[in-house]
């Protein structure tokens, strides 16, 4: 095998958006030496979108405490989230916003100095009695904020950063042990070897695999690509949110702040539908609750537009001031991708793949967990994740909105916390690399820098989406899984023979796409297996065959292994860390 | 780094965190890359070098352009 440079660290944090940086603030703050790769410059991950904010019960507008946040996750979770991981992140939420805030974020305030709060779906105050005040943010720019902020402090932590790196694979010996990630210099084409004593993804989520997507296309879930490759199962790939509102046809998505701040859905009737499907709470209902009374308006025809395909999302009677102040962006958005001015009328919207609560599964100290030999849980030396690529599992079947950047910054932190311990513990020198470490990825760079013909990335990525898109979206449907399970596995043979014409190494962007979708097809081919396999409706996942949840035979977790698409399953985790556990019920809000 | 590659490293430059811009610059590109004149090649990689929300504020008409010459460029972006 010809020879790959080499380069050595401590630990190597591929992904450079909230939760990569969290993690590599904790590893350089602890002088460790340390690689974050990244695909774009960090400031343009995909959290940069983010703008609802950041939940914590601060308690700064009203009385709050994070046993109210975490039964709202729980029951938000549909009772697949595990109790102990959701606790933990409940309990730490205001210990990191109030650290994010010292590290210098510009949350919005209140008169009084503190940070200003406001409600968001799902988040309610005394056990779901009303909708309570606990998204913390910073204008609508709060990913965008919170990059900034971390990204900084890194930089006068001295971590090393490689832009437009794009990590390929990962590298275990034959222990199962991760010794690093191979990387492709884009400017280059160069690949490059990143030896570590730790690994850590954090390569966020995996949205394109719809057509219909809030996601930018970056999100192209390599992270989890790379895990399944490396014989990781895949936790839960079946539960995707959708967001209520994305523009019809854009994908564009409207701030479910515009609903906390009083907007609210009409269908062509002109009526409020919401408050016959949650009385309480109505348009301020979890995603997953309002995207399926979207869903059945529509199927039922009572959606707005030529075909009845969209819903109105009304807000003139906020009036423009309050548009203008408390939602800044959204008016120009409405122009630009739907072609209405909101101050006068309402935005056409339609439920939109918008976030992956399933990934690689790790514990609340990150830690990746696979099988052993004996297909017994065993966590992976050296192999850690965190963020959206990952499953901890507290979003369970349904995240609530605010709850991901949390997610990001807890488990980023104690992801990192994790590394320092370990290397700590363990300061032997680097373990070797297997002679044949690299070969597998050189073989698939190999065949698209040599093949003179095949299938096109473009339209192998087009099948993928529709097919996911119909067969697998907010609503399921039998015999549509069975089909979309026979389509995925052919696109899963074709994506096998993708074909480039490009054949250069410099900034070759339709090499680097046809890597993506690799990693692309792995998420959706997971996914589908998965929904196919889970016969009842909870949360995100919406079966019409089996229209309820079923406790008994389905409180568990999925683990989808890519090796002949085979399942298992894993119990949830009810009992949390030190409170009693939250029965399963009902979801009604 | 060749010349020849310039506009591969444009294209990758136009992916980013923002779907409004990957929509905007992706169809900018369609529209335009090919038939840009040097001057306006420049302005656009100046633009390509902002944050992601000041780019989007910009091409949304909530900022003004430090760079007045950069209006023309938008412009573009704005009706691609
Ligand atoms: C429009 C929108 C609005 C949202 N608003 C909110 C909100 O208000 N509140 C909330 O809590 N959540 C929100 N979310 C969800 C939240 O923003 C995301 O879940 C979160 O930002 C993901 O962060 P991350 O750190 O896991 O990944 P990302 O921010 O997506 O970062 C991934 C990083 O990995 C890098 N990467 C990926 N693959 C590779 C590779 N192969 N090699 C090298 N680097 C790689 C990328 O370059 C990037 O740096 C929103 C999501 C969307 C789509």
């Amino acid at each position: 095998m010809m020879g790959i440079a080499k380069r050595q660290f401590d630990a190597v944090v591929v992904g450079a958006g909230g939760s990569g940086l969290r993690a590599a603030l904790q590893l350089s703050e602890a002088n460790l030496k340390v690689a974050v790769l990244s695909k774009v410059f960090p400031t343009r991950s995909h959290t940069v979108a983010a703008q609802g904010g950041v939940s914590a019960s601060l308690g700064n507008e009203e009385p709050d405490n994070w046993h109210w946040h975490m039964y709202d996750t729980v029951k938000g979770s549909d009772y697949l989230g595990d109790q102990d991981a959701i606790e933990y992140m409940c309990r730490k939420a205001p210990e990191v916003v109030v650290e994010l805030e010292h590290y210098g974020m510009p949350f919005d305030r209140l008169d009084n100095g503190k940070i200003y709060q406001r409600p968001f779906g799902g988040h309610t105050s005394n056990y779901g009695e009303r909708a309570v005040k606990r998204a913390c943010a910073a204008a609508d720019r709060t990913g965008h904020a919170m990059l900034h902020t971390l990204y900084q402090r890194n930089v006068r932590a001295h971590t090393q950063f490689f832009v437009e790196w794009m990590a390929l694979d990962l590298i275990r010996n034959s222990q199962g042990d991760v010794l690093g990630v191979i990387a492709l210099e884009m400017e280059t084409g160069e690949v490059m070897m990143f030896q570590a004593k730790s690994t850590l993804l954090a390569t966020g989520g995996a949205g394109r695999i719809y057509s219909a997507s809030t996601n930018a296309f970056i999100n192209t879930g390599d992270g989890l690509g790379m895990a399944a490759r490396a014989g990781i199962p895949l936790e839960d790939m079946e539960f995707w949110q959708f967001h209520p509102t994305g523009v019809a046809g854009a994908g564009v998505l409207i701030t479910e702040g515009v609903r906390g701040e009083g907007g609210f859905l009409l269908n062509k009737n002109g009526e409020r539908f919401m408050e016959r499907y949650a009385p309480t709470v109505k348009d301020l209902a979890s995603r997953d609750v309002v995207s399926r009374a979207m869903a059945t308006e529509i199927k039922e025809g009572r959606g707005a537009g030529k075909d009845g395909e969209f819903i109105l999302l009304k807000l003139d009677h906020l009036g423009a001031d309050v548009i203008d102040k408390r939602l800044p962006g959204i008016r120009e958005i409405a122009k630009k991708f739907a072609n209405v001015d909101p101050v006068k009328d309402p935005i056409p919207v339609v439920p939109t793949c918008h976030y992956q609560m399933g990934g690689i599964p790790t514990n609340v100290q990150g830690q990746v967990l696979a099988a052993n030999a004996l297909g017994k849980e065993v966590i992976v030396k050296g192999l850690y994740a965190a963020g959206e690529c990952a499953c901890v599992s507290v979003h369970g079947a349904n995240r609530l909105g605010t709850n991901s950047l949390l997610d990001l910054l807890v488990f980023g932190k104690s992801a990192g916390e994790q590394v320092v311990k370990d290397i700590a513990a363990d300061v032997a020198s680097l373990p070797d690399l297997p002679s044949d470490y690299a070969d597998k990825t050189m073989a698939r760079l190999a065949r698209l820098d040599s093949s003179k013909d095949g299938e096109s990335v473009n339209e192998v990525g087009s099948e993928m989406r529709r097919t996911m898109q119909l067969h697998c979206g907010v609503f399921r449907f039998p015999d549509g899984l069975a089909d979309g399970v026979e389509k995925m596995l052919k696109v899963g043979e074709r994506v096998k023979s993708t074909f480039i014409k490009d054949k250069s190494k410099v900034f070759n962007t339709a090499r680097i796409e046809a890597i993506e979708l690799d990693n692309l097809v792995e998420v959706a081919m997971a996914t589908m297996i998965s929904a196919h396999a889970r016969t009842e409706s909870r949360g995100a996942h919406d079966r019409s065959d089996h229209p309820d949840r079923d406790d008994v035979n389905w409180m568990k977790h999925t683990l989808w292994f890519k090796e002949n698409n085979r399942l298992e399953y894993k119990p949830v985790q009810l009992k949390p860390m030190t409170v009693e556990s939250f029965e399963p019920k009902a979801r009604v809000y | 780094m060749l010349d020849g590659r310039q506009n591969d490293r444009i294209r990758w430059n136009c992916r980013r965190g923002l779907l409004e811009l990957d929509i905007i610059l992706g169809n900018f590109l369609a529209r335009h890359l090919d038939h840009l004149d040097q001057e306006q090649m420049e302005l656009f990689k100046e633009l390509l070098a902002y944050e992601d929300n000041d780019l989007l504020d910009m091409v949304m008409e909530r900022a003004e352009p430090v760079n007045s010459q950069l209006s023309a460029v938008l412009e573009m972006m704005r009706v691609s």
